[in-house]
Order: structure tokens, then sequence, then C-alpha cells
């Protein structure tokens, strides 16, 4: 059964066939997935819920396929962390964490988007998938596509972290290396795409793609009982999630599982790429694109695709945005790990450090409930954290060099 | 002087099929006028009632875009690639 009326417009409402389409032939707006809300109301109810398996597939009604799914069982539903010595360090109330750096199978929030383009892209009949990648796609994309027997071409700027190329180069993909920025890459996709006959998951396939985004929001609903945080603070690189968990958010309302939407978004990106806290801090809707100069790879998007409906969210939501430098980021992932256990990558440095400022400087109040979203896995960016963490302490098999080695370190730190 | 135009695939049925036209013109702006003459129709799927480029409507001269350069003030010479490319694409 599909809830699944067809593509529509977001600027100018035109109506388009549910195919591998992604912009309005007569604006350039991008199109959107439109349901049919009345029939989603009849099935999708907290009780019909409760039984459903736990992946990203217990939305099903509000996710863009026709037939039944056919990625990603495994996918989603990933830990709602209370972390309450983080709240400590950040001196606020109620923190939590959502943390997709744990994500099956490749350890970020991508693994949602690919598992709902995938399916998509079977029922369209493509038999090859490919994207434009900043690392965590490319990873998501390669894996879930080996998984469903896809061919699979995955385009990234050639400058990416080791452990992003590898993780994308063990499912056996065609990676091609761009020399070029990830604007220039995605560019470069968006011309590939007009001419090759391939699912671009984040081009061609993107009204559906994107619509995976919203099962992180749906989650956090959940996981909270229904009720939605005061305040959430996600990473922004093209802008699709932070809109699309601003869409989940309405749609749980419009549904009635919620009342109402107490919560502000805030966008948190590296100083070096920030286009979007630029145009909310100016307090305007013109995204003005960036060359991207950051250790956050993941978010280095200086032309954010979405940027103006994440402006436009945010707003609407009375939030704000907040950007963090290679320091703070480093800082960041050290204090989230060193308080929480939780390895995030760069982006969630990002995200930790805005959270940390947000609250400094009175954004958000200290005796409200905070979500810091994590969307992906601090192994696959170690470089900049090498000569940040110190070394193992080395000694020879004995007790003694043991017991020697031990006192100087504990001499050391007392120093 | 000629300049070498990419035309993405929703224009495309005003181009007869064609993915690359040649025109000219001294800017991006007067560009525009010469494809729209050329092209009838064209310059109104890519230019709001006043004339501006749409929000998403992204435009490179020699892979450039041109918000880094001077907009659609931004001159073109002789053998310049242009290429028009919607907005709405990627995303990590």
């Amino acid at each position: 059964m599909s809830y699944m009326i067809g593509l529509k417009c977001r600027e100018c409402g035109r109506l388009y066939p549910k195919e591998a389409l992604f912009v309005c032939e007569y604006c350039f707006g991008s199109l959107e997935v439109d349901y049919d809300y009345d029939a989603i109301r009849r099935s999708f109810t907290k009780m019909s819920l409760a039984a459903r398996p736990k992946n990203l597939w217990r939305y099903r009604e509000l996710l863009p396929i026709e037939g039944e799914p056919t990625v990603g069982f495994f996918s989603g539903c990933t830990p709602f962390i209370k972390a309450d010595r983080l709240a400590a360090a950040l001196d606020v109330k109620t923190l939590y964490i959502k943390d997709d750096s744990v994500c099956h199978p490749t350890l970020s929030f991508k693994d949602r988007v690919v598992s709902i383009a995938l399916s998509r892209a079977r029922e369209l009949h493509f038999d090859t998938v490919a994207c434009a990648s900043t690392g965590n796609l490319a990873n998501a994309v390669s894996a879930l596509a080996a998984w469903a027997g896809f061919d699979r071409y995955i385009f990234t700027p050639a400058d990416l972290e080791l452990g992003k190329v590898v993780a994308s180069l063990i499912y056996k993909p065609t990676l091609v290396a761009v020399e070029g920025n990830y604007d220039e890459v995605n560019r470069l996709c968006t011309e590939i795409a007009a001419k090759y006959h391939w699912a671009f998951v984040n081009i061609n396939i993107r009204p559906y793609y994107a619509e995976g985004s919203k099962t992180y929001g749906f989650e956090i609903a959940e996981q909270l009982d229904w009720q939605l945080p005061q305040h959430i603070v996600v990473p922004a690189a093209g802008g699709s999630l932070i809109t699309k968990i601003w869409k989940a958010f309405k749609e749980l309302q419009l549904l009635g599982f919620v009342r109402e939407i107490p919560t502000r978004l805030y966008a948190a990106q590296a100083t070096g790429c920030a286009p979007i806290v630029t145009a909310i801090k100016e307090r305007t809707d013109i995204i003005k694109p960036v060359k991207p100069k950051t250790i956050a790879k993941s978010l280095a998007i200086g032309n954010p695709a979405d940027g103006y409906y994440a402006v436009k969210a945010i707003e609407a939501s009375g939030g704000w945005a907040e950007v963090a430098t290679d320091e703070e980021i480093v800082a960041g992932m050290k204090l989230l790990a060193e308080t929480e256990g939780i390895f995030t990558e760069t982006a969630g440095g990002v995200t930790v450090a805005a959270a940390k400022k947000l609250i400094e400087e009175g954004r958000i109040p200290r005796d409200e409930s905070v979500v810091i979203s994590i969307t992906g896995n601090g192994l696959k960016t170690q470089e900049p954290l090498l000569q940040q963490l110190g070394t193992p302490l080395k000694i020879q098999p004995t007790l003694a060099s043991f017991e020697h080695t031990f006192r100087q370190h504990k001499e050391a730190k007392l120093a | 002087m000629r300049v070498n135009v990419r035309i993405p695939t929703p224009l495309q049925s005003l181009t007869q099929g064609q993915a690359e036209v040649a025109s000219h013109g001294a800017t991006v702006t007067e560009l525009l006028e010469n494809l729209n003459q050329q092209y009838p129709g064209i310059k109104e799927r890519l230019c709001d009632e006043r004339g501006k480029l749409r929000r998403f409507v992204n435009v490179f001269v020699n892979e450039e875009d041109i918000r880094f350069l001077q907009m659609d003030q931004t001159p073109l010479k002789d053998g310049d690639d242009v290429s028009i490319i919607p907005a709405i694409a990627g995303g990590q």
C-alpha cells in the first residue's frame, strides 16, 4: 500500500509524477514527496507502532516507497542517551544525545537516507546507484548497494580522511576522487546525472532520499515518549537534516502524535564553512556561498542545497545558530568522549562545541531540555586528533617497570 | 564572440533537445537576453518577474560560481564556458 501521491514543487506547487525527478521545470524549485495524510492517519497509530520491528521502516507510512522496503532492515533505531555527565560539564539540567555514530551498517545517519533511496531506486528499476559525497554518504551507498546488489559509483573530493576512503573501498564501488571541493563534485555530478541513467541518491533520487532524515526526528519523539524536546542542536552541511527533523515534528503534530511543537532548532557549522549560520545571524534568507576551510570535512559544503529551507525552519522554530573553530571542534570531540564514552567524528565536535556556546550565551536556557544530534563516528576522522591526545605509556613487561612509570606519570599529572 | 552554454535538462525542451548551445554577450545578463532571442521563453524560466536570476538557479562561468565573481554582471569573453545548473542537489 502506498501513501505517496506524487511529487510537488516546494516553491510553485506544480505536481509531478513519482519518478526520478528532483527539480521543477518551471521555477527550478525542489520537488518534495506529497502524501495522503488521511490514509496515513488510519494505519499509523501509536498502538500499531508498538508492535513493529526496531528499524527505520517502522515509520513506513511516512516514507516514500510504493511496495515493501528492500534495503535497511537494520538501520535506524539508534540509542537515545540521557547524558548526565556532559550535562554537568555544560552546566545544563537535562541533556540527551541522539547517537547515530552507531547506525548500522556504516556508522552515520546516512544509512537512513540511503536505505530509503535504494529501496526507491529498485522500485524505479535502476540497476546502478551513485552519489556525490563528503564521505559518510559514500560509505553508506557503497555498503548498502553491495548488500542490495546494485552497481555503485561514488564521487568524492580527493582530500578525504583515510578512514572514509577505506570505509568505501572495502565494499568495492567505483570510487572517483575528484580534484576539487564538495561543491565542485556536486556540480559535476549534477551534469553526469543528466547524462547517465543512474540513480544518484542525492540528485535525481533526492526527493525520496531526503525523506529518510525524518526518521531521526521520529525516533527522538518516540524515544521521549512523544514529548518533544525544547531545544535540538543539529550539524548542518547541505541543511537537509535540520529541515527534515522539523518536517518530522510537523507531521507528528498533523497526525496527532504530539499536541504542540515546543522545539527550537539550532544549526551548528564550522567557522570555516558557515553559510547557514551567517544567514541566521544576519537575519536574511539569502545564502552566500563560501569556499570551505575546516577539519569538519563532512560539513564542508559551501553552497548548501537546502540552506534556504534550513534557515526558514530555524526561524519558524525560534531557534538560532552557532559556529565552532577547528580547536573548538577537537575540544568538543574530546569532551563528548571523556564524559559520555561516545567517539564522534569532527561534525559531532562541531555540534557539541556549538551547543556549549549556545548555552553559555544564554540562547539555550540551562533549565530546559536539550538534544545534541550526533550523526557520525570518530573512527572515520582520526587525522585531526593524532597530535592532540598524548601517547600511551610504554613499559617493559615487568612489575618494576610498570610501577616506575606509573609513579612518574602520577607525579607529572600532579605537577 | 562565441560563448558555450550548457543547458540543464529541464530547459532542453526550449533548445530543441540540445544540451549545449552557442550564444554571446558581454555579461551574464546580456547572455541571458541573447539566449532568450534564440530560444524564446528561456529567460522567464531562469529569472523572476524583476529579471533577477531565481534563487534555485546557479550559473558558473568557466566552472566558477558567479556569486564568487560579479553575479549577473560577470564579464564574458570569447570561448568562455557557461553552465546553468539547478541549485537543488547534493547533501554530504
